[in-house]
């Protein structure tokens, strides 16, 4: 089985485990990642669970692209934590969305390319990690919906000892719990 | 009704098991040598005893001596003589082949399964006995009596223990459809024989670190999805949760008197700070306070301060503090990155990863003169880990685009590889000397 295969069914798992707990809101979600083009189905989906307060967050979700929930890594340059410009839009669009789900919680992964020290790199991913951390806070997102973690290198998405496979391994990967 | 995997994962576990032995065989390779090695002979050591010899010894010695670099053990073709006791040794004939030292001995089988090593070592170019010695062993225990044997000869013609019955402490990640899918915490001997796996987890393991008297390690474990501190017996395999607080917990490093751990806590913040964990009273004491990095703690060896990396004036430095606490001075001042460092058995260098010229690599500092020496050629060189002589240092580096072993000698002069069968092999750590 292909990694991409194993993703796929991991993604599965998770949505299933959305759908069973039966809230409309991570219905929604599940909805939204799976076809980034429902745009009006998922908007549905959130404003539903989240009662009538929901409906001003819910129009500034959609004014976001509706990918950006899709879109669940933040790349970052060497040796930085600064969340760059390309990725603000994505993340604001889950610190949003989580806003409006109290019950939605978040895992965010952080991570590092292969160069320097290891546990140099555990303290580079747990900023990345907490970069993406605070923008979510400032969306409107609570404290306890969000849970960090640093692999450093660890666990690279790519194993090339280049410029590509390094840009592919610094990121944060914001992974929604079941 | 599916049918039931168990039957082919056992067979599976079973191949595994039948392949280690095969795998764990080390190669030794010297990439670079001292100006003159001194040729020694290791005649075959005699047996008495029912059967067949049980353990090549002298082959061992001759191996384990060869890989100092500082011996050259003479080929089997040029042992003019093959004596066993010392009536049968005459210097002069090897002399005259150019050995300047002469190891002969037997194993003699004391009891079932238990034997004597008896060896000695003359001086050919003085012309006498340096040394006569026993040591006892079970079957079971051959091989570290061997890499004992290896070990005496070592001190007695150069005046510094051997390491040869040390052992290492790594991590080897094997990998699954291109990434790492599996981790293990291995211990082997330190020529990369006899790998034990200690735990295996398909969440990332780190940071492996030898309790002073070299019977527990203390490593991370992410096996719970998170970074957690365990405290493992090498012998048992018992092992206990040593910190699992919120955030990273990273980077333990055994004090000196084995009564606390350095360790590295983010506390949820997200920036990491110095710790010292007192390991029977469990109080957590801050040493650092930094908005910047700080991590990758190393006693110093009377116990009373620790080295670490931070990046507070930009790139990662090392930097001293009192084990106390207090104000931090920084100590690396070359280069643009300094990092990870381990402090030598003298206590007066310490081994670090340096930035040489866009070059990960391993370079030594010492900590009296303040200079630094780069030590190794890699492009991603890291965890330097010093032999409890003080003579080597271990280190991983790349090769092919895999994780691999290797020692450099602290003058950087002898150099070798010991690739491992399988996996990512990295985070090497150095065993103190055995105990037992």
């Amino acid at each position: 089985m292909s990694v991409k295969n194993v993703c796929l069914v991991l993604m599965m798992i998770v949505l299933a485990g959305c759908a069973g707990k039966g809230t409309k809101e991570q219905d929604g979600l599940g909805y939204g990642t799976q076809s980034g083009a429902a745009a009006g189905a998922q908007s549905g989906g959130v404003s539903d669970g989240s009662m009538g307060q929901g409906a001003a967050i819910d129009e500034s979700a959609a004014a976001g692209p509706r990918a950006s929930l899709k879109n669940r890594t933040v790349y970052f340059d060497y040796d930085r934590d600064d969340i760059k410009a390309d990725f603000r839009e994505i993340v604001a669009a889950h610190g949003r969305y989580l806003a409006t789900n109290p019950g939605a919680k978040v895992r965010l992964e952080g991570h590092t390319d292969e160069r320097g020290s290891r546990e140099y790199n555990i303290g580079l991913g747990e900023r990345r990690a907490q970069a993406v951390k605070q923008a979510l806070l400032l969306q409107g997102a609570g404290a306890s919906q969000i849970g960090t973690v640093s692999y450093g290198e660890e666990r690279p998405a790519a194993t090339g000892s280049d410029e590509e496979s390094w840009a592919l391994n610094r990121r944060v990967e914001i992974v929604y719990a079941p | 009704m599916p049918k039931p995997l168990l039957p082919q994962i056992l067979t599976a576990c079973c191949l595994l098991l039948l392949a280690l032995p095969l795998q764990a065989q080390l190669q030794i390779e010297i990439v670079g040598g001292v100006a003159r090695p001194v040729p020694i002979a290791i005649v075959p050591f005699g047996w008495q005893g029912a059967g067949a010899v049980p353990f090549d010894v002298a082959g061992l010695v001759a191996r384990d001596l060869a890989s100092s670099g500082r011996f050259e053990p003479l080929a089997g073709r040029d042992l003019v003589q093959r004596p066993t006791t010392e009536a049968d040794v005459d210097l002069a004939d090897w002399k005259a082949v150019g050995a300047e030292a002469v190891v002969i001995g037997q194993v003699r089988e004391t009891a079932a399964g238990q034997y004597d090593i008896e060896f000695l070592v003359f001086d050919v170019l003085r012309g006498q006995r340096l040394l006569r010695y026993r040591q006892p062993a079970s079957a079971a225990e051959l091989r570290l009596a061997a890499h004992r044997v290896a070990d005496v000869i070592y001190e007695k013609l150069t005046g510094v223990p051997g390491i040869f019955a040390t052992r290492i402490a790594y991590v080897a990640a094997i990998h699954r459809g291109g990434k790492p899918g599996l981790y293990r915490l291995i211990v082997a001997d330190a020529d990369g024989a006899n790998e034990q796996v200690m735990v295996e987890s398909r969440e990332p393991l780190m940071s492996p670190s030898w309790s002073p008297d070299g019977r527990k390690l203390v490593y991370v474990s992410f096996e719970n999805k998170v970074a957690e501190i365990y405290v493992q017996t090498v012998r048992s395999g018992a092992r206990q949760k040593v910190s699992a607080r919120a955030g990273v917990n990273g980077s333990p490093a055994w004090s000196p008197d084995g009564r606390m751990l350095a360790l590295v806590l983010s506390r949820g913040e997200g920036n990491l700070d110095l710790f010292t964990l007192d390991l029977g009273s469990q109080v957590l004491t801050r040493l650092t306070d930094q908005r910047s990095i700080e991590t990758e703690p190393a006693w110093s060896i009377d116990g009373r301060s620790i080295y670490f990396t931070s990046d507070r004036a930009g790139g990662p430095q090392i930097y001293r503090i009192a084990a106390a606490g207090g104000t931090a001075q920084r100590v690396s001042f070359e280069g643009s990155y300094n990092a990870r460092p381990r402090m030598s058995p003298d206590g007066k260098r310490l081994a670090v990863v340096t930035n040489d010229r866009g070059n990960y690599r391993i370079a030594v500092l010492d900590l009296e003169r303040g200079y630094s020496q780069v030590l190794t050629d890699g492009r991603q060189d890291e965890s330097p880990s010093f032999a409890p002589n003080g003579e080597t240092l271990i280190y991983a580096t790349r090769d092919g685009g895999r994780g691999v072993l290797a020692t450099v000698s602290v003058d950087g002069r002898v150099r070798q590889r010991i690739p491992a069968a399988e996996g990512d092999v990295r985070e090497p750590a150095w065993s103190p000397f055995r105990t037992n």
